[in-house]
């Protein structure tokens, strides 16, 4: 609804990447506070860039950030709720496009929380103030800041960190809803129950995010609360997967590339989902907390599935996009080598977390309670890291070949019901639709409909009497 | 984090009450509509510009919301001196909630369509935000002049922090009253499109209002009894 909102946030979006990146270019080099920031490490000069640019350039490109997305997420909002075609109810909406529209609320009551942290810690570092800087002697000389709360920092951090991680998984849920209704050929199991789990997880996703707090030093019985809403918000994921799986099953499933990475996705989800099971439990964190454990519970569930997602939806999505399908053959090679490979990376990590390996180290060096095989795991899991990488440029040609060389691929290859797939031109024109805005009918997953034609009926197109009424009964 | 869950709480029953008109009990495959009777959005939808400010006033809401969660949160600390409320805020207070009635009537005169007074409404209402502004710059330079400088305290800063907050989406808020009154003042008026901008600015200026008078309180210390009443139901 705000098309010039929408282009001024990605191209402040992109200042946001070119500050960061300047990063690379600073005196002192990048920052060395990791993707946390915890204060008071990230602000000291023990830290790459704690005292030089790098740390003042990460602040600056997270607010920067934080503004531009603020602009590109109400125009999302906006759109959902005020720019739908006629007829298209809250109730006929893809499940992809409740993901996003439920992200986007999230994130733009989450980001400020990141807001409010980098400008107080910009504050911390250029001005003296003491928001989360604690009494501090740094190399012999007594800092002037004190009294602070690092403590108040991961607060504020997590308080965007853990709705962030649904902001990433909800797309990555509605996009994996569609890709497996369309090549099982059926309509998605409990569509009411997945909405509804969609707008549970996003309230319930706000009261969790103490669980990674749990070593911090915060009141224990905080502790008790946070394990037990991370353990409720398990119930409607939980749902959300046995819906996929019952989408499959006795579906005509076709396995196409994107159908692969559905697949994929659900497998990895559940094995990252259920170690967090594990972590969110306080008794079971606290020894693993600091272990690579922790490492192959994060890539699982919030690394490699949403990316396998977003692959799926790149195989999906990019013959409306540029008209022509992507190579198979290259597809294949990428998806195996992807999928697996992900696996030979992460899976070892698990083994490694309960040897208690710790994270954060690029190397342990001589340390009598990790064996010697778990150095070789190690050399193993980097090994499997390139060649999954490898496999990355296989994708990437894949993409710039197909846009030459890839087969024609007509205006809906999947035969998918929903809008994007019945524009009038493949790839759609400017404004998409022409003069006439379509109409919706009826809701996205009209799949092999008993006594239809054909086993797809496009949103656009209105209820004959006969089809009704063989619905109906 | 208390005052943040709060205030989440209110937009999430604001969200939970707006979902229960929206029939998300309905069986939307049951209900294949015929070509004459698409349904859904048949009644004119609201301006898309203002459900946009709506939103928006969310997110700053939610920005200042996160800023006094963490103002308490500070203070638990022994560090912990309050600092004195100049007169002077006073006096801008009444400034901010001035410009605020002025646009109100300017909302007023401007339902009516009676041109000659919205604009010395509009004036009225922007020559007082500005004023708040220099009043607050003019606050800071007399609580600098008196030691109290920023890093001096984490009461201090909070001070500086938030006034300073305040005062840029005040600004935010006079740039677009600016263009408003500009466009009031053009040879051809478009009625209807000047009285939704009239709208939208004044329900900004009396949301910003409103932020202003909870940190007011907050800053004098009245809000300290009710956040120790609340500490005391929590524990």
């Amino acid at each position: 609804m705000f098309p010039y909102a929408n282009m001024l946030s990605y191209w402040i979006y992109l200042l946001a990447v070119l500050i960061l990146a300047a990063g690379f270019f600073a005196p002192g080099g990048p920052t060395g506070a990791g993707w946390t920031l915890y204060p008071p490490q990230s602000v000291l000069s023990g830290t790459p860039g704690g005292q030089d640019w790098g740390i003042l350039l990460m602040l600056s490109s997270l607010i920067v950030f934080i503004i531009g997305f603020t602009m590109g997420g109400l125009n999302y909002v906006v759109t959902v709720l005020q720019g739908r075609a006629r007829g298209m109810t809250l109730m006929r909406m893809p499940l992809t496009v409740w993901g996003i529209f439920t992200a986007t609320v999230m994130a733009l009551l989450a980001f400020p929380a990141l807001f409010v942290a980098c400008v107080m810690m910009l504050f911390d570092r250029l001005l003296g103030t003491s928001f989360f800087m604690p009494a501090i002697v740094e190399m012999g000389t007594q800092l002037q800041h004190g009294g602070g709360s690092p403590i108040l920092f991961q607060h504020l951090f997590w308080f965007f960190g853990h709705p962030e991680v649904y902001i990433v998984a909800l797309p990555a849920f509605g996009i994996v809803s569609d890709l497996i209704s369309t090549h099982a050929r059926k309509n998605i199991f409990g569509y009411r129950m997945m909405v509804w789990a969609i707008v549970i997880i996003a309230a319930l996703s706000f009261v969790v995010w103490a669980h990674h707090m749990y070593v911090s030093g915060m009141n224990p019985a905080f502790g008790f609360f946070f394990a037990t809403t991370t353990l409720i918000i398990a119930v409607p994921t939980a749902i959300k997967v046995y819906n996929w799986v019952l989408t499959l099953w006795r579906g005509d499933i076709h396995l196409t590339l994107p159908m692969l990475f559905a697949l994929a996705f659900i497998v990895t989800f559940v094995n990252g989902g259920l170690t967090g099971l594990f972590l969110g439990n306080v008794v079971v964190d606290v020894p693993l907390s600091d272990t690579m454990f922790v490492v192959a519970h994060f890539h699982m569930v919030m690394g490699v599935a949403p990316i396998l997602v977003v692959f799926g939806a790149i195989y999906h999505w990019y013959p409306k996009v540029t008209g022509r399908m992507l190579n198979d053959v290259l597809g294949h090679i990428h998806y195996w080598t992807t999928f697996l490979g992900a696996y030979a990376i992460f899976f070892p990590m698990h083994y490694l977390g309960l040897l208690g390996v710790p994270r954060r180290y690029y190397e342990i060096g001589e340390t009598s309670f990790v064996p010697p095989s778990a150095h070789t795991l190690n050399i193993f899991i980097t090994v499997m890291a390139l060649v999954v990488g490898a496999a990355q440029v296989v994708f990437l040609f894949n993409l710039v070949w197909s846009l030459f060389r890839g087969r024609e691929a007509g205006g809906n290859p999947w035969r998918a019901t929903t809008l994007e797939w019945q524009t009038p031109q493949t790839p759609p024109a400017h404004g998409n639709w022409g003069k006439d805005l379509p109409i919706v009918y009826r809701w996205a997953y009209d799949y092999s409909v008993p006594g239809a034609p054909e086993d797809f009926i496009p949103q656009t197109q209105p209820a004959t009497d006969r089809v009704t009424r063989e619905v109906m009964t | 984090m208390n005052v943040t869950l709060l205030f989440l709480a209110v937009i999430g029953a604001i969200i939970a009450w707006w979902m229960a008109g929206q029939r998300l009990t309905s069986k939307p495959w049951l209900e294949a509509s015929p070509v004459q009777t698409a349904t859904g959005l048949e009644d004119p939808p609201a301006p898309a510009i203002k459900i946009g400010l709506y939103v928006f006033l969310g997110v700053v809401g939610a920005l200042f919301s996160l800023f006094i969660s963490a103002y308490f949160m500070r203070m638990a600390s022994s560090d912990w001196w309050g600092m004195p409320v100049p007169r002077l805020l006073w006096v801008n207070t009444a400034l901010l909630a001035t410009s605020s009635a002025a646009l109100q009537w300017a909302k007023s005169e401007a339902r009516h369509g009676r041109m000659g007074n919205l604009r010395p409404a509009l004036v009225a209402g922007l020559l007082l935000a500005a004023l708040f502004l220099a009043g607050q710059i003019e606050a800071w330079r007399d609580l600098n002049a008196a030691g109290y400088v920023l890093a001096d305290n984490p009461a201090n800063s909070f001070f500086y922090i938030l006034t300073g907050l305040h005062g840029l989406h005040i600004l935010g808020g006079l740039v677009v009253t600016g263009r408003t009154t500009v466009r009031a003042f053009a040879a051809d008026i478009a009625p209807a499109r000047l009285r939704l901008s009239v709208d939208l600015c004044t329900l900004y200026s009396h949301f910003m209002l409103a932020v202003w008078l909870i940190l007011f309180a907050l800053f004098a210390g009245w809000a300290n009894d009710f956040v120790d009443l609340c500490r005391q139901l929590l524990s």
